[in-house]
C-alpha cells in the first residue's frame, strides 16, 4: 500500500499543521510506521486508543484521527492501563519518550511490562529531553553535553530493552527511524503481541542534542545509526571488545506463554465470582431474630 | 417468611465500600495505606462479582491516572487512600479537573504532615482537597459524621461525579472510617443513581468540551466512535490545545462555573438545634459527633448553643453560613487540624460583627465533648 | 474488698441510657474482636445502638490496644468513651493508662494471670484468672477475649447470653466457632463460681 495515502487517512482532520516537530526529527516516520502497521491489520477502527505523556513523541495522540489521551509526564502506562483493564476490547497504544518510560515513568514501566497487560508501548529515544531544550535523559550516553550536563556527562544509561525484558515484557524489540522496513516489522509484530509488547526506537533529536555534540546535519545523526546499530544476530558473534559504541536492534523477547492480564483477570477472578452474593450486611432479619426496631434512628439522612 | 435487610455493625469504610457499589462504581485502584485500606480490601473481593474490576497499582500516581483512564473508557472509577497517598494523588486530580473526568477520590484522613499518625484521627487535609493541585479549578468535597451517613456521601459523591463531570472528594477520617455502629443501610433499589450525559449528536458534530448551557458538556468515551481528543493542555471546545487568552478564560470560568452555578443542589447540612440558638458552633465528619455532644452539655448548663453541621465543604456553603451565623453571640468552629475551614467561616461572616472562635485537636484524637463545652464557657 | 451481689451490679447496667465499655490490653489479645462481637450482640440481638471504636498503633503485634464499646438506648453522638461504666483490662499498662476514666460506681474486670493491681481504682473491681482458663481450661490460650466476654454478659447483663452466643457464631473464624463458644461457657462459669 502507497505509504503517503495512509499518513493522510489517519491525521486528525482539523488539526493544527504542520506539527511541531523539527526537520529532522524522527517522529514523523515512525508515525508513518505506526499508521501502516495499524492499517494492515485492520486496526484501524473505532477501537484503537493512543496515549500519550509530556514530550515531542507524547504529541502522536494529537496528530491521529482515533481516540486519543492526552496526559501527564511519565504516566501515560498508568492512564493507559486504566483504559485497557476497563475496557479490554479497546486497542491500546502508549507513545512515550525516554524521560517518560524510563525517568519519572520508570515505576509504572516496569510495572506494566511485569503485569504483561495487553498494551503497545512505542518508546521513541532522543536520548533528550527535547521539549524542553535539551536537558539530559536516563538514555543520555556518559560523556555527552547537554544543557543540564555542560562539562560532560558522569551517569551512566539505561537500556531500556534491557529494563523491559527483565521487568518481564512479552514482546521487546529495538529498531531506529533509519531501519524503516525493520521499523514497520516490528511494530506491526507489536500490535500483534497479546501482552505488553515495548518497541524502543532509536529516533535523533538534531535540535537539542546532535548539534552540540558534534553533529553537523541530522543526516550525520541517521548515518550515525545506519553506521552503529547492528542486527542482533551479528551482535551476538561480536566480540565483546567491539561492541563499544554500538547499538544491537531486532527483538529481543517475543514470548506467547505468559497469560496476559486483563485475560487472567476475567479468567480467575471475575468468572468464578460473577453473580455471587454479594457481602453487602444484608440479613434474613426473621431467621437471625434480629431485632430490627430501636429507639433510636438509622443515622442521618441528608 | 424471611425478610432480607441490610443491617449490621459495620465500619465506615465498609459501608463506604457497599455505597460505591450500589451507586454504580466498577473500577478501583489504588495502593495500600493505613486507615483506607479496608476499602481496598473489601472492593477486591466485591467488584468482580459484579463484573467491576480492581487493581493494585505501583503507587498513588498511577492509580489516579488509571481512574481518568477507566473513566474516558466508560466505567465509574473510585480510589482510597490517606494523606500521603493523596498528596501523591494531586498531579492527577488537577488533571481529572481539567479534562471533566468523573470519579471519586476517598481520603480516609490521617494525622500529617508526613508519614504523620496512621492509625490516627485528623481532618488536616480538608484544604487540600480544595487546593491540592496547581492552578484554577474547583472541587466537590463531602465529610459525612456518620456510618450511614458514609453510605449516603458516598452515593452522593458517585452521582455528583457523573452529573458534574468532575472528581469528587470524599473526605472521612480514620474514626468515620474504622468505627463501626449499628447501621441500616438501603437496599440497592431504594437509591437514586446518577449515570454521566452522553452525546446525542453524530461524531462528526461532536464537540467533547461544548460550553453547553449548564456548563456540563456531555461525555463520549473511547471506543465508541468519536476519536475525540483529551489532553491536560488549556484546550478549546474541540478539545485541541489552545494558548489563546479568550479561550483559555472561557474554559477557567467553565469549570467553576459548572460547580457554582449548582452550589445550592450539592449542598448538604444539617441544623441542629439551631432555631433558639445564641451561640453557633461549626463542625463537619468525626468532630461534629464531639460537638453534638457539647450542644446538649452545654443546653443543660442553660447556654443556648445550636450546631451547623456542615456534610459538603466544597463547594463552600458560605451563603448558609452566613445566614445561620447572623444575629448570634458568637460563632465557633471546631476541628481535626490547626485551623483550616475556619479561614472560609471568617470569610463567609466578613461585616456581621459576629466574633468567630476556633477550638481545634491535632494530636489524633478525637475532640472530646468536654473541651468544647468547656470553650463556649469560656467565650 | 467489698461484698457485692451479682445482682447489684447487674442493677447499674440496667436501664441506663449510655453505657460506655472500654476493653484494653495488648494487640494481639484480641480485644478488638471483642469488642466488634459485643457490638454485635448490644446491637443486633438487644435492639441497642451502638458505636465501637478502637485505638490502636501502627504495628500489627503488640503494643497497647483500646477499644470502645458505646450502647445507649437513644442516639449516639460522640462514639467514644468519655467516663467509662465498665472497663477491662487485660494487662498491668492498660489499668495504670485507664483506671482513672473509670466512674466511682464503675465495675472493672482485670485479668488475674498478667494484672496483679497493689490498690483496687473502684470498689467493684474484679478479678478473675482469663488468660489461664482460656490455656488450662477451654484449652486455647488466644480465646482469653471469649471468656472475658462471658464473664461481661455473666457480671453486668449489658448482653444476653443468649445474644453473646448468637454474636459469637457470625463472628467468630470459620471452624473455631466451637472453642470459641466453649471459652464464653467457661467465663460465665467464672461468675457463677464466685457469685455462688
Amino acid at each position: 500500500m502507497a505509504f503517503d495515502r495512509t499518513a493522510h487517512k489517519y491525521l486528525r482532520k482539523n488539526f493544527k499543521m504542520p506539527t511541531i516537530w523539527c526537520s529532522g526529527c524522527g517522529i514523523g516516520i515512525i508515525l508513518g510506521s505506526i499508521f501502516k502497521a495499524l492499517e494492515d491489520l485492520n486496526m484501524t477502527g473505532d477501537n484503537t486508543v493512543f496515549v500519550g505523556g509530556i514530550g515531542c513523541s507524547s504529541r502522536i495522540p494529537f496528530y491521529v484521527d482515533f481516540d486519543a489521551l492526552h496526559t501527564t509526564h511519565g504516566r501515560p502506562i498508568a492512564f493507559a492501563t486504566g483504559v485497557k483493564f476497563a475496557k479490554p476490547d479497546l486497542n491500546v497504544v502508549v507513545v512515550a519518550g525516554d524521560g517518560d518510560t524510563a525517568a519519572i515513568g520508570g515505576n509504572h514501566f516496569i510495572h506494566a511490562c511485569r503485569r504483561n497487560i495487553d498494551i503497545t508501548l512505542i518508546v521513541i529515544n532522543n536520548k533528550i529531553y527535547g521539549m524542553t531544550g535539551g536537558q539530559y535523559s536516563p538514555t543520555t550516553k556518559s560523556g555527552e553535553k547537554t544543557t543540564t550536563s555542560p562539562y560532560g556527562h558522569i551517569e551512566r544509561s539505561f537500556d531500556i530493552s534491557k529494563l523491559a525484558a527483565a521487568a518481564g515484557a512479552t514482546y521487546v524489540a529495538r529498531s531506529s527511524v533509519y531501519h524503516v522496513t525493520h521499523l514497520d516489522k516490528i511494530i506491526k509484530e507489536a500490535f500483534a503481541h497479546k501482552g505488553m509488547s515495548v518497541v524502543e526506537i532509536m529516533s535523533p533529536c538534531w535540535t537539542t542534542h546532535g548539534r552540540r555534540n558534534r553533529f553537523k546535519t541530522p543526516v550525520e545523526m541517521y548515518k550515525w545509526l545506519k553506521d552503529n546499530m547492528i542486527p542482533l544476530n551479528a551482535w551476538e558473534k561480536l566480540p565483546e571488545d567491539k561492541r563499544a559504541g554500538k547499538i544491537p536492534y531486532g527483538v529481543f523477547v517475543n514470548k506467547k506463554d505468559i497469560p496476559e492480564y486483563c485475560e487472567a483477570y476475567y479468567e480467575h477472578i471475575i468468572k468464578p465470582n460473577l453473580n455471587k452474593k454479594r457481602r453487602d450486611f444484608s440479613e434474613d432479619i426473621e431467621a437471625m431474630k434480629i431485632k430490627l426496631e430501636i429507639k433510636a434512628k438509622e443515622g442521618w439522612h441528608v | 417468611m424471611s425478610e432480607f435487610k441490610r443491617v449490621g455493625i459495620i465500619q465506615g469504610n465498609e459501608a463506604c465500600a457497599v455505597a460505591a457499589i450500589d451507586a454504580g462504581v466498577r473500577f478501583f485502584a489504588g495502593y495500600p495505606i493505613t486507615p483506607s485500606t479496608e476499602i481496598a480490601e473489601m472492593l477486591a473481593a466485591e467488584l468482580p462479582k459484579v463484573g467491576g474490576r480492581f487493581i493494585q497499582m505501583e503507587d498513588e500516581l498511577g492509580s489516579m491516572a488509571a481512574l481518568v483512564g477507566a473513566s474516558f473508557a466508560g466505567l465509574k472509577p473510585m480510589t482510597a487512600t490517606s494523606g500521603p497517598g493523596f498528596s501523591l494523588m494531586q498531579e492527577n486530580l488537577g488533571f481529572a479537573a481539567m479534562v471533566e473526568a468523573p470519579c471519586v477520590v476517598v481520603n480516609v484522613q490521617r494525622g500529617g504532615p508526613s508519614t504523620g499518625l496512621p492509625t490516627k484521627a485528623s481532618q488536616g487535609d480538608v484544604m487540600q482537597a480544595k487546593w491540592g493541585s496547581h492552578g484554577n479549578y474547583p472541587i466537590i468535597a463531602l465529610a459525612p459524621h456518620t456510618v450511614r451517613e458514609v453510605y449516603d456521601a458516598t452515593v452522593m459523591a458517585v452521582n455528583f461525579a457523573e452529573e458534574y463531570r468532575t472528581p469528587v472528594v470524599l473526605l472521612l477520617d480514620e474514626v468515620i472510617g474504622h468505627m463501626r455502629e449499628r447501621v441500616v443501610l438501603p437496599m440497592p433499589e431504594e437509591i437514586k443513581v446518577v449515570n454521566r450525559k452522553k452525546p446525542s449528536e453524530p461524531p462528526e458534530f461532536y464537540k467533547p468540551y461544548k460550553h453547553t448551557e449548564d456548563y456540563i458538556p456531555p461525555m463520549a468515551i473511547f471506543g465508541e466512535g468519536y476519536r475525540f481528543l483529551t489532553t491536560g493542555l488549556f484546550h478549546d471546545e474541540m478539545g485541541f490545545p489552545t494558548s489563546d487568552d479568550n479561550e483559555i478564560t472561557k474554559l477557567v470560568k467553565r469549570l467553576h462555573k459548572k460547580i457554582y452555578a449548582h452550589e445550592e443542589k450539592i449542598w448538604r447540612y444539617e441544623e441542629f438545634m439551631t432555631e433558639d440558638a445564641e451561640y453557633l458552633l461549626i463542625a463537619y465528619g468525626s468532630a461534629a459527633r464531639a460537638a453534638k455532644e457539647a450542644v446538649l452539655l452545654t443546653r443543660k448548663e442553660g447556654k443556648k448553643v445550636g450546631l451547623l453541621r456542615i456534610l459538603t465543604v466544597w463547594p463552600f456553603p458560605a451563603k448558609i453560613v452566613r445566614e445561620l451565623a447572623n444575629g448570634k453571640k458568637a460563632v465557633l468552629v471546631c476541628e481535626l487540624n490547626y485551623g483550616e475551614l475556619v479561614g472560609e467561616v471568617e470569610r463567609a461572616t466578613k461585616g456581621l460583627n459576629v466574633p468567630v472562635f476556633f477550638k481545634g485537636r491535632w494530636d489524633g484524637e478525637l475532640l472530646h465533648p468536654f473541651e468544647i463545652r468547656d470553650f463556649i464557657k469560656g467565650v | 474488698m467489698a461484698d457485692f451481689k451479682l445482682e447489684d451490679i447487674r442493677n447499674l447496667f440496667k436501664n441506663k441510657s449510655r453505657i460506655e465499655v472500654r476493653l484494653s490490653g495488648a494487640g494481639g489479645q484480641g480485644l478488638i474482636l471483642a469488642s466488634v462481637i459485643m457490638a454485635e450482640a448490644v446491637g443486633l440481638f438487644e435492639g441497642k445502638n451502638v458505636a465501637q471504636t478502637q485505638a490502636y498503633g501502627p504495628e500489627a503485634r503488640g503494643g497497647a490496644t483500646r477499644a470502645d464499646v458505646v450502647i445507649s438506648e437513644g442516639e449516639i453522638y460522640y462514639p467514644k468513651a468519655t467516663k467509662v461504666d465498665l472497663l477491662l483490662v487485660m494487662t498491668e499498662e492498660a489499668l495504670t493508662k485507664y483506671k482513672h476514666v473509670l466512674k466511682p460506681e464503675g465495675v472493672l474486670i482485670y485479668d488475674e494471670f498478667y494484672v496483679h493491681p497493689k490498690t483496687l481504682p473502684v470498689s467493684r473491681s474484679f478479678g478473675f484468672d482469663i488468660t489461664r482458663t482460656a490455656r488450662d481450661v477451654v484449652g486455647k490460650m488466644v480465646t482469653a477475649n471469649m471468656v472475658a466476654l462471658g464473664i461481661i454478659s455473666a457480671l453486668t447483663g449489658i448482653m444476653s447470653e443468649e445474644a453473646l452466643k448468637k454474636a459469637v457464631e457470625r463472628k467468630a473464624p470459620e471452624g473455631t466457632e466451637e472453642i470459641n463458644l466453649k471459652a464464653v461457657e467457661e467465663g460465665i462459669k467464672l461468675v457463677k463460681e464466685r457469685f455462688k
